[in-house]
């Protein structure tokens, strides 16, 4: 764990209460007018150059949401969000949708590159080993910028590219699977999501194909009173395998953001899907002002025998973050797994876990979760395992740890654990620990300050689910979770 | 050189530290000795910095510098360090990565730079090879399931690596076997040096075989009731410490 020196120096050079990707790049950019009628979806759809289908299909989520009232399950409060406030369109002036890196704005170029992520193919080559290589949609408040590397991929058979383009030019593969792991009708924000959504990532893997690099997108909310709603899609055909990163920032603003995203994942027979999340939306002030309300629904299908899907999340920032990985184990013999490291500071609120579905016979699942806990923030893990009448020799092993950082914050554990066939083991664990004032003092006796001394507990308390990271992002993730636990002691 | 005056400690309210008088100069080795529950923990703990323990009179000063102004992390910096009777579990992190922490720590607090991971890892093997700490227990988390013989010698290896010049050990000994008696003290004997402070707390005549102090105290209630040289260890052990408490009950 070198990277808890790296760590520390970054968190020393940062002034408590600064959020370090909370810059706003200058660019001109079209703008939906304020509001949602059906006007405003037709007139998303017909940015997007959509066929009719896709125009309808939009249309009938709008209708429905219409009748659909917000969730009020969660433990999470917030002002009741006026969605006739919000634009539900923004795109960087120019051209629609990039042909070539050349023409992406500079501006936009420049502020992947200070977020850390070169999108020009040569400077991510350069001193880079080929197998370390990691592809990248980026998205810039609602349209894809740039994705890199897709001569290559193209050439191995795999499909990556803004979901807009595939509407376009991959319609049949489209057609056959969106919606069909998250329906229309699924939640309020699914169904938002499903009217309005304008980019977001798709992905299909050729049978019996290994993704011969890392795929990854990158989300950017720049402008300011825009929603984003983006849909992804990824679907890995009998036999592959891909492993697809997601990472986010937000610029620091007063007014709250509202990111409401969708992202289904199929996988067929043999085929597994590896999805990794770092997120890290603007969390608000240290007064609790501003911040990204992070509504996102997440749902994986392995929908044929011996399919196998991994969520594995590092959820950092947003003011509020809402969002429940599941898994649909379908296929006989398929697995689903769950690795969260969660992590609320200052006014902080998550309620976020998963669902695990047992469908199928012979299907195991496996949930880690450790949540932390500072300032005044509320942090709860609510999770599902459920086992169908015919789902015979279920496995769930579920372990739920809380750490709490001060005494003004909460932790809560609400698993549900159905079972309607007796065959079904399901085993749950559940620990909450504080920081002992004897930890801290014996690493302070050792000559760590306050701060070194959390970050150094906590990336021991988050060890199992760091582990499951692709290299790249576990640095990335333990420098995050000590940026923010920063002003969470003393 | 520690020069202590006056100390007086006390936790939650009650008085445990009664005016201690205390001078250990460079290059000497002075043991504590004492019945349960007389002091000796809380010295050293008072000593490193840790915070419920408040100094309510008198002051320490350690080569001229006044600990008060100090906490935990900066005394450690400056070259204090205590190898606790309990230590600490810290689960999840691995030994080596704690011990790789606290050194660069250490040497940022210092002005230093960093030390190269091939520099760090062949500093490892050698003192960890001194003090028989086995490959394996480096990869498992700091002192979870250890056990109590394995806890003492992290200990010494984490002092060995720090290199501080101003060491509290206390009760070292306790929970050693015989061996790793000898281990231990040949760890600490070659420690020993002009420019190094050594106090060591201990119940046992036994270690101070190996480990030959300078000065011997005797700590009662709170205040520091005897002292002499190595022999005083030998009477203690003989007879136990009924004379000198009850010297100072009169
Ligand atoms: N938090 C506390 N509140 C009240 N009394 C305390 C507290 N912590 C320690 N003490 C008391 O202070 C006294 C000194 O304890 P200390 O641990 O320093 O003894 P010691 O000399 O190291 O004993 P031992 O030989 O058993 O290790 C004991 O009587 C102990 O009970
Ligand atoms: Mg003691």
């Amino acid at each position: 764990m070198a990277a808890v020196q790296e760590t520390i120096d970054q968190v020393k050079a940062i002034d408590v209460d600064q959020y370090k990707h909370g810059f706003v790049t200058d660019i001109e950019s079209e703008l939906a007018p304020k509001g949602l009628d059906e006007d405003i979806v037709a007139f998303i759809s017909a940015k997007k150059e959509e066929p009719e289908w896709m125009l309808n299909w939009r249309l009938d989520a709008f209708r429905r949401w219409k009748t659909m009232e917000e969730p009020a399950w969660a433990r999470v409060d917030y002002p009741k969000i006026d969605f006739e406030d919000l634009h539900y369109y923004a795109a960087p002036k120019k051209r629609e949708g990039p042909r070539s890196l050349d023409e992406v704005d500079p501006e936009i170029l420049e502020t992947y590159k200070k977020l850390g992520i070169p999108l020009s193919e040569q400077e991510i080559l350069a001193g880079i080993a080929p197998e370390n290589r990691v592809a990248v949609d980026a998205i810039f408040d609602s349209v894809s910028v740039a994705t890199t590397f897709k001569e290559e991929l193209a050439r191995a058979g795999v499909v990556f590219c803004p979901i807009s383009e595939a509407i376009r030019e991959h319609p049949e593969l489209v057609q056959k699977y969106l919606g069909s792991v998250v329906p229309v009708s699924d939640n309020f924000y699914a169904t938002l999501n499903t009217a309005v959504f304008s980019d977001g990532s798709f992905v299909y893997i050729p049978p019996g194909v290994r993704c011969p690099m890392e795929l990854s997108t990158y989300f950017r909310i720049n402008e300011p009173n825009t929603g984003q709603f983006e849909r992804t899609l990824i679907v890995a055909d009998k036999g592959s395998y891909v492993s697809y990163l997601e990472g986010c920032t937000a610029p620091q603003r007063d007014e709250n953001q509202l990111h409401a995203a969708v992202v289904e994942l199929v996988a067929l027979e043999d085929a597994q899907i590896k999805y990794s999340t770092v997120q890290n939306w603007y969390p608000g002030d240290a007064d609790g002002k501003g911040g990204i309300y992070n509504f996102v629904t997440k749902r994986g299908d392995c929908r044929e025998k011996n399919s196998k899907i991994s969520w594995t999340q590092v959820e950092t920032g947003s003011a509020i973050t809402w969002k429940y990985p599941s898994c649909i184990l379908r296929g006989d013999n398929s697995q689903g797994e769950f690795y969260s490291i969660a992590i609320s500071n200052g006014h902080q609120q998550i309620d976020s876990g998963t669902k695990m579905i047992h469908l199928g016979r012979n299907t195991a699942s496996r949930i880690i979760s450790k949540g932390i806990s500072a300032g005044v923030s509320q942090n709860t893990y609510r999770g599902q395992v459920s086992a169908h009448r015919k789902a015979s020799d279920a496995r769930n092993f579920t372990q739920c740890d809380s750490l709490l950082i001060g005494d003004k914050c909460g932790a809560h554990t609400v698993p549900y654990i159905e079972s309607k066939n007796s065959s079904a083991v399901f085993e749950h664990e559940a620990t909450t620990s504080r920081i002992s004032d004897d930890q801290m003092f014996y690493c302070q006796a050792r000559g760590l300050d306050e701060e070194e001394a959390v970050a150094l507990i906590v990336n021991g308390f988050v060890r199992d689910v760091i582990q499951q990271l692709p290299m790249e992002f576990a640095v990335e993730a333990q420098k995050l979770i000590s940026i923010s636990l920063e002003g969470s002691v003393g | 050189m520690l020069e202590i005056k006056n100390l007086h400690a006390e936790v939650d309210g009650n008085e445990i530290l009664r005016g201690i008088d205390l001078t250990v100069r460079p290059g000497e080795v002075h043991a504590i000795m004492g019945p349960n529950g007389s002091g000796k923990s809380t010295l050293s703990y008072v000593l490193a910095g840790k915070e419920e323990y408040e100094v309510t009179e008198g002051s320490v000063f350690y080569n001229g510098v006044d600990w008060a102004e100090l906490g935990a992390h900066e005394r450690a910096a400056a070259g204090m360090f205590l190898a606790f009777q309990y230590p600490i579990e810290i689960p999840g992190v691995a030994t080596m990565t704690f011990l790789k922490t606290a050194l660069n720590a250490q040497r940022k607090a210092r002005g230093e730079d960093e030390i190269s991971t091939p520099d760090f890892m062949k500093l490892v093997r050698e003192k960890s090879r001194e003090l028989k700490v086995t490959p394996d227990m480096l990869k498992r988390p700091l002192n979870v399931g250890f056990s109590g013989g394995e806890k003492k010698r992290a200990e010494i290896l984490q002092m060995s690596l720090l290199e501080p010049t101003l060491c509290v050990l206390d009760e070292t000994d306790s929970g050693l076997d015989i061996d790793a008696l000898r281990v231990v003290s040949d760890g600490v004997n070659q420690l020993r040096s002009p420019e190094r402070s050594m106090i060591v707390i201990t119940h046992y005549q036994r270690l101070l075989d190996h480990i030959i102090p300078d000065v011997v105290h005797v700590l009662s209630k709170g205040k520091i009731v005897k002292t002499g040289g190595k022999e005083l260890a030998l009477d203690l052990e003989k007879n136990g410490y009924a004379d000198y408490v009850d010297e100072e009950a009169a």
